[in-house]
This record gives structure tokens, C-alpha cells and sequence, in this order.
């Protein structure tokens, strides 16, 4: 603890110095919408490279602690730091960490007027000052890694779920990030399609991307993360590693949502 | 007494309608360009111009087109300053379209789904750039089909400049009214004339819609 606090002091004292140890660090986070008090004293620490998987109950504040993470939503007290930046009002460092950190949505948001290749190439060009070959090269290469290449040139109503949400993981991707967000990026998809998102998100992980999750896919869990957190009422009840968190959980309220979630 | 056939009444209608049309799109391109500015300052300085905005387009949208064209057509007057009807009517109409404009548009830009928003926050965009590149190309696709119904109104609105003596297409149709003594062909000439422009506009108004649509 007492490393926790020293570490987030010095973090403070020069908030954008050369990155800390940890690519996210959360310390003593507290968020209301209005009266509501969604997040408790949120402690987290994520090293480089990790994966983390965070489940719960819905409203239970998990999707609002990432949504925090890139400003996205307004924490009102604690520190957050991102890849050594401490977030803050000061817009220059708010846009710096959205630089390096991506995210993907459970409705995918892909620019519905704009084609699958303009999708990605606008970040890169007018956030990067990529020049707009350059870019096209990299989109088209990460298009490829996500095994759409040839959709190129549609627009996202023209997709299944799963391949927009697949044009939404390379869109984030094409800035090249440090740290991938993903708000529950399968719950607005077809059984048949969750696969190929996951098979993608997969293939990340094994990049050593550092990704946090906000999933009910404990199968994924399983196999890729770190760590899996449980949050219950806007805290963390419990964060184990997988084989533990999954065959022993602590915590009464783990229990009982893992055995509804696993138990059909 | 002259005779007049069919013919003259229509004769005389089609020549007041590019009065009508002249006047229209004063309205509109002035309704426009005001809306414009005042939707720039509602979004650049929410706080400070977004109570005024609000209370311009309330004003204009809850008082009587005809009251607006009195006020400004005699009452000016009444002060000493001297306005052609052409004047009064474009001045009026302007800010009357102005009105319902600023407020239709502004609420295609808010139409604009959140995720939007945060998709390309996310991505680092600023907040121009969000409204430039994501936001507007998707509010103007939505602005279409409302603002061919403005439009529509706009035209037929431009009737109360006859009130002040403006020669448009009712105002002939009155004159024509008056000298022939079969004010059911001029009126129903007239009627048939307004509505081949308004359905005109709105036949044009589906096409663009189909040729924008994703």
C-alpha cells in the first residue's frame, strides 16, 4: 500500500514524466451521477502487457471504471494515470492519452456515413498527420489481420455484427495503441458471431496487448486473462488470477454471479 | 367590360410566379445564413449563446408571420424609415425561416447518436474535428427530409406579402380576382399553382433523400 501511495505521489509531482512501471494505475477512484455513487474507491494497477477481464452484474460500474480510464466519463475523485499520464481537465493530456489508448463498443459505433477503409484511415490521418497512403497501407494491413480485407470498400450497414465489430477492433488498432479498451464488445451479437470477435481479441492478447476487458465471456476469461476482476456495486469484491478466481472464488457474491452466469 | 379567358388568368398568375419563387429563396438563403451563424454560436459557446439562441427562435416561432410584417412594413414607417414591401417581406421572412431553421437543424446535429461522440473521442479527434468529419456529415443526411418541409412552408408563407402590397402570386390573383368577377378560377389557378412548386420541391426533396442514404 505504502508503494501504492508513494508511487501515485511521485506520479503527481510530475505528472507527465517518463512512464511509471504500470501502463494503467487507478488509485482510490470515486465517480457519482448525482446522488448515485457508481464507483467505490476504485484501487487498480495494471502492468504492461497484461490482459485483465473485468465482470459483474450490470450497473455494477464495470463499463463506467474503463469509460473513466480514457475520459470518456468524469472521475470526481482519486488519481488515474495512463501510460505515466496523469488524466486530468487539461485537454492536451486528455487528447495524449486517447492517442495511445483504443476502445471498442457493444454497438460498435463505426462511422455509418463513411466506407471500412475510411473508417480507419481517419484517425491515422488527421489525428497522426498520417499521409493518406500511408495510412490506407496500414489499414489494409490490419483489415487483413482481422480477415476482412475484401470489405474494404463497403460501409459498415453493409456488415454483419460480427464483421463491424471486427472493423472496429482494426480501427482502434490502426492507431497503433498501447492499451485496448473493450466495453462488452459481444453482448450485442448473434451467438454465431461472438466467435470470430473473440478469436480476434485472441489473437491480441497473444501480441501481449495490453487489454481490459469488460466481458461475460468466461471462457475467454479463461483462457487469456491475467487477471479477473468481479465488481458488485460500484467496487472491486475480488480479483484473482483465472484458475483460482474460477474453482475458488473468496468472495460469497462471486459465487453467487458465477453460478448464475456459468450455470446454464 | 373586357372578357378574359382561362388563358389571360393563368397568363397573368404565371407571370407573378418567379416573384413568388424571388421571394422564397431570399427567405430561405437568408434564413439560412442566419441559422447558420446562430447555430455556430449555440455549439461554439454553449453558456453564452445558448439562452439568447433560444429566446430568438422562441420569439420568431411564437409570434404571427403577419404580425412581423406589419410591425416592421408600418411600423418602421410610422418611425420614418421607408421600406418597399420587397424589403419588409424578405426581412421578415428571412428571420422568420430563420427561426424554424435554427431550431430544426439543431436538433439533427443532437439526433447524432452519442457513440458517435465517444467512438471518435476515443480515437483522439478534437472536438471540431468530431463536429466537421463525423458529426455534421450525419446531421445534414438526417436535416434533409425536414428541411424540404420548411422549404414547402417557406413558399407558401410568402403569400402574406401581399398584405403589404407586394405583387406575388396572391396578390395577382386578388388583382385578377377583382377585375374579372370569378374569384373562384383566379383563387383555384392559384391554389393549383402554389401546389405544383411545393409538390415540385418535395418530389426533389425524396431524391436527394434516396441518393444520401447509407
Amino acid at each position: 500500500m505504502s508503494n501504492l501511495a508513494s508511487s501515485a505521489a511521485l506520479a503527481q509531482a510530475s505528472p507527465s514524466s517518463a512512464p511509471s512501471g504500470h501502463a494503467i494505475e487507478l488509485v482510490g477512484v470515486n465517480k457519482w451521477y448525482g446522488e448515485f455513487h457508481v464507483l467505490k474507491d476504485i484501487n487498480l494497477k495494471v502492468h504492461r502487457g497484461e490482459r485483465i477481464v473485468i465482470c459483474g452484474p450490470s450497473g455494477s460500474g464495470k463499463s463506467t471504471m474503463i469509460r473513466c480510464i480514457n475520459r470518456l466519463e468524469e472521475h470526481q475523485q482519486g488519481t488515474i494515470i495512463v501510460d505515466g499520464i496523469e488524466l486530468t481537465n487539461d485537454l492536451k493530456r486528455i487528447d495524449e492519452i486517447r492517442r495511445e489508448v483504443g476502445m471498442c463498443f457493444q454497438h460498435f459505433n463505426l462511422f455509418p456515413h463513411l466506407t471500412i477503409l475510411e473508417n480507419l484511415t481517419l484517425a491515422p490521418i488527421w489525428v497522426r498527420k498520417m499521409p493518406k497512403k500511408e495510412a490506407d497501407e496500414l489499414a489494409m494491413h490490419f483489415l487483413t489481420k482481422v480477415k476482412i480485407p475484401e470489405q474494404a470498400h463497403k460501409y459498415p450497414g453493409q456488415l454483419s455484427g460480427g464483421q463491424q465489430q471486427r472493423v472496429a477492433i482494426a480501427r482502434a488498432l490502426c492507431m497503433k495503441p498501447k492499451i485496448l479498451l473493450f466495453d462488452e464488445p459481444t453482448s450485442a451479437l448473434d451467438p454465431e458471431m461472438v466467435k470470430e470477435v473473440l478469436e480476434t481479441m485472441v489473437s491480441l492478447a497473444e501480441e501481449g496487448m495490453t487489454m481490459l476487458c469488460v466481458t461475460h465471456e468466461m471462457g475467454f476469461a479463461r483462457q487469456v486473462a491475467n487477471r479477473v476482476i468481479f465488481m458488485d456495486a460500484g467496487q472491486i469484491i475480488e480479483m484473482n488470477e483465472p484458475e483460482p478466481f474460477f474453482s475458488n472464488p473468496q468472495h460469497e457474491r462471486t459465487r453467487l454471479f458465477l453460478s448464475q452466469i456459468l450455470g446454464h | 367590360m373586357n372578357d378574359f379567358t382561362t388563358w389571360d388568368v393563368f397568363r397573368n398568375l404565371l407571370a407573378a410566379v418567379p416573384w413568388t419563387i424571388y421571394l422564397s429563396l431570399i427567405a430561405f438563403a437568408g434564413g439560412a445564413a442566419v441559422s447558420l451563424i446562430l447555430l455556430s454560436l449555440r455549439f461554439a459557446f454553449p453558456r453564452v449563446a445558448g439562452r439568447p439562441v433560444r429566446l430568438y427562435v422562441q420569439v420568431f416561432q411564437g409570434t404571427p408571420l403577419l404580425m412581423q410584417l406589419f410591425l416592421v412594413y408600418f411600423g418602421l414607417a410610422l418611425m420614418g424609415v421607408q421600406t418597399t414591401p420587397l424589403f419588409a417581406a424578405s426581412l421578415c421572412l428571412s428571420v422568420y425561416s430563420s427561426a424554424y431553421l435554427t431550431e430544426t437543424w439543431y436538433g439533427c446535429v443532437l439526433a447524432v447518436p452519442k457513440g458517435q461522440w465517444e467512438a471518435s473521442s476515443s480515437l483522439g479527434l478534437k472536438h471540431w474535428q468530431q463536429m466537421l468529419l463525423i458529426v455534421l456529415p450525419q446531421a445534414l443526411r438526417l436535416s434533409v427530409p425536414p428541411t424540404v418541409g420548411l422549404m414547402v412552408q417557406i413558399v407558401k408563407n410568402t403569400s402574406l406579402a401581399s398584405i403589404v402590397g407586394f405583387v406575388e402570386l396572391t396578390r395577382a390573383s386578388q388583382i385578377i380576382a377583382n377585375a374579372t368577377f370569378e374569384p373562384f378560377l383566379a383563387y383555384g389557378a392559384v391554389a393549383l399553382i402554389y401546389f405544383v412548386i411545393c409538390f415540385s420541391i418535395s418530389l426533389c426533396g425524396r431524391h436527394l433523400e434516396k441518393r444520401i442514404r447509407i
